[in-house]
């Protein structure tokens, strides 16, 4: 038995699973579910994608943010006052709102550059906090504590996306596959290896003569512009916003799915935001309490599996290219002699 | 000149003078060791040579320009690298995976060319790959490039270091106490392997407090006490010196108080 589940495990098979999920998903909504329960897909979509920008940052970097509900603002406002004043179209508006995002994260990052550790999560929730309080304070612009209303849904070559057609959801779809592909690239790169080198041991990651700071702010910018799109997406999708959706709970929320799905995975984030977007659903009652729930999840992991639920190590071999194993099979076991790095041949003579 | 040349250094912390006007240096292809008991100042000298403190006084030289003072990055990309006396791996990370970190500074692809993977990614990728099999088999640890790090033993670890110093290019190897908790013949692995790197080319700076280990192997000896160097030479002539046998004496001593 036990034979047959590892059997099932094999790395030759993910595939294969991997696109069952997906086909499985995208044949859901034709089961005629309920908009409720539609919506419900969508907040844990919008939450998965939120938890994988925050990953790229505290999972893989382990720089700890308090304050990503900023971003999430950031891009959920700028896309939606564009949208309403200027009639962007949804697409340019999320840009636009990607962007400013980007570069606000940017601003954080630089003026954090020092701080490490607890100080900078301390740093982030100021952020956050400050970033609220332009939103609720400067009215002329933002609308303050009314926020935003009428946000136009989005639309794709003049056919509008509704929940009803079904194609909010397959907007939502298309996004987080678009964001996890860019993840799956930018981890599987020396980028990815600088930011788990710089999670792992930063003093041995600039021996290693990565520039730490720069990958640093690298991946706040990245985490940010991933919120910043979520924003975006969710402005539209709701098509009302105001100050009280972009709060410090929020922002540990975002963390408490990194942290129970398994920081640095990216399963975890999927599993993660499906289990606490859709827990406090299920159980209403305990609605007032939410906080409370998320506070012990907290406290529960980092006690008995700090990892997260589907935090384990993979055991399936280091995958190498086949590139790469030709060149290895063709060397076979000759003996290799270590010389020093003596510098390139110039490439370009002249 | 010399290769890399280290002109009466001296670094304090606060009154304590943890290394006091300390000179040495060391031409290409050599091997030298610095020796001393425990608390001499030796991890502090590695320390100011690879950018981790300034130095307060003297200079550091290497192929005719000054590296003293310098962020750890800069030295790297000078060619000098190093391991750590307590064990720095990236022990969430696979043996390959350490490896191909220390390649990371010689990998010049752009953020576009990762999210489009283009030719230019594929290349790099896939010689930084070869290359780290290929250091990672010429140190015995070529059917353990799957594990991670932290699930290798000991000795094992620290010859994972050592590759991971490697490729990053480096022309001039620092290596901490190679040999701490290392059993008489592993070490004596170790030191086979460090031989076959010198003849390979590397020049090597060798720490290591019990001088017996490296007696063999080090064209020159450098002895530090209480941060001062009070002997050099040959490893004979130092194993004869007198005040290098009573600063030993002393220094065991002291670790008898310690443990
Ligand atoms: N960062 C530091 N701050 C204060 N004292 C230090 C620091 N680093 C080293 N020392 C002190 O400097 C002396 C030399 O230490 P070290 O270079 O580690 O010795 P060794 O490597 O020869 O055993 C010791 O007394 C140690 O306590
Ligand atoms: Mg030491």
């Amino acid at each position: 038995m036990k034979n047959i589940l590892s059997q099932m495990l094999l790395p030759q098979f993910h595939k294969f699973y991997i696109a069952a999920i997906i086909l499985t998903l995208i044949f859901l909504p034709l089961l005629g579910l309920s908009q409720y329960v539609l919506r419900i897909m969508i907040m844990i979509g919008i939450y998965a994608m939120l938890a994988m920008g925050l990953n790229m940052l505290t999972g893989y970097t382990g720089q700890v943010s308090l304050g990503h509900a900023a971003f999430y603002a950031i891009g959920a406002y700028v896309s939606a006052l564009l949208a309403t004043t200027l009639q962007l179209n949804f697409f340019i508006a999320m840009l636009a709102g990607v962007v400013v995002a980007a570069i606000s994260s940017l601003l954080l990052a630089l003026t954090t550059l020092r701080l490490t550790g607890t100080y900078l999560s301390i740093a982030t929730l100021g952020y956050g906090e400050i970033i609220r309080m332009i939103l609720l304070n400067w009215e002329p612009v933002t609308n303050g504590p009314l926020g935003v209303r009428n946000i136009p849904r989005p639309s794709f070559l003049g056919y509008e996306l509704t929940l009803a057609n079904n194609g909010i959801y397959y907007l939502m779809l298309v996004l987080l596959g678009i964001i996890s592909l860019l993840c799956y690239l930018i981890i599987n790169s020396k980028i990815g290896r600088a930011f788990i080198a710089i999670k792992e041991d930063e003093l041995a990651a600039q021996f290693m003569g990565i520039k730490t700071t720069g990958y640093k702010v690298l991946a706040f910018v990245i985490s940010a512009s991933i919120a910043g799109a979520a924003g975006s997406f969710y402005a539209h999708m709701i098509r009302y916003i105001d100050p009280n959706t972009f709060t410090f709970d929020t922002s540990i929320l975002m963390l408490s799915i990194v942290i129970l799905g398994g920081m640095g995975t990216f399963r975890g984030m999927y599993v993660g935001a499906a289990i606490l977007i859709a827990f406090p659903e299920a159980l209403r009652f305990l609605a007032a309490y939410r906080f409370v729930v998320y506070g012990l999840i907290l406290v529960l992991m980092m006690r008995f599996r700090p990892q997260g639920l589907l935090g384990w190590r993979s055991s399936n071999p280091y995958r190498l290219s086949k590139q790469v194993s030709e060149m290895l099979a063709q060397e076979g076991n000759r003996e290799i002699t270590l010389k020093p790095f003596e510098g390139k041949e110039e490439a370009v003579k002249g | 000149m010399a290769f890399l040349e280290v002109k009466s250094i001296s670094k304090h912390f606060g009154g304590l003078m943890a290394v006091d006007q300390v000179s040495f240096k060391i031409e290409k292809g050599e091997i030298i060791s610095i020796i001393g008991p425990n608390g001499a100042g030796k991890t502090t000298i590695f320390n100011m040579l690879t950018g981790v403190y300034s130095i307060d006084a003297g200079e550091i030289d290497f192929e005719g320009k000054p590296i003293h003072n310098r962020s750890p990055q800069e030295v790297v990309s000078s060619g000098i690298s190093r391991t750590f006396q307590n064990i720095r791996l990236f022990s969430n990370m696979r043996v390959i995976e350490n490896v191909l970190v220390g390649t990371h500074i010689d990998t010049h692809y752009s953020f576009l060319d990762v999210l489009l993977r283009t030719k230019k990614y594929k290349k790099y990728e896939a010689e930084n790959t070869v290359k780290a099999v290929e250091i990672l088999r010429s140190i015995g640890l070529g059917d353990r490039i799957h594990d991670y790090a932290d699930s290798l033993s000991y000795g094992a670890q620290r010859k994972l270091e050592i590759a991971r110093a490697i490729a990053t290019n480096a022309k001039v190897l620092l290596l901490d106490e190679p040999a701490a908790g290392m059993n008489p013949q592993e070490s004596e692995e170790l030191l086979q392997f460090i031989r076959t790197l010198r003849d390979g080319g590397y020049t090597i700076i060798l720490i290591e407090h019990d001088m017996s280990v490296v007696m063999n192997i080090s064209d020159r000896i450098y002895v530090i006490d209480h941060g001062k160097k009070i002997a050099e030479g040959l490893p004979d002539e130092v194993a004869n010196n007198p005040r290098v046998i009573a600063a030993y004496l002393g220094g065991e001593k002291k670790y008898a108080e310690n443990s």
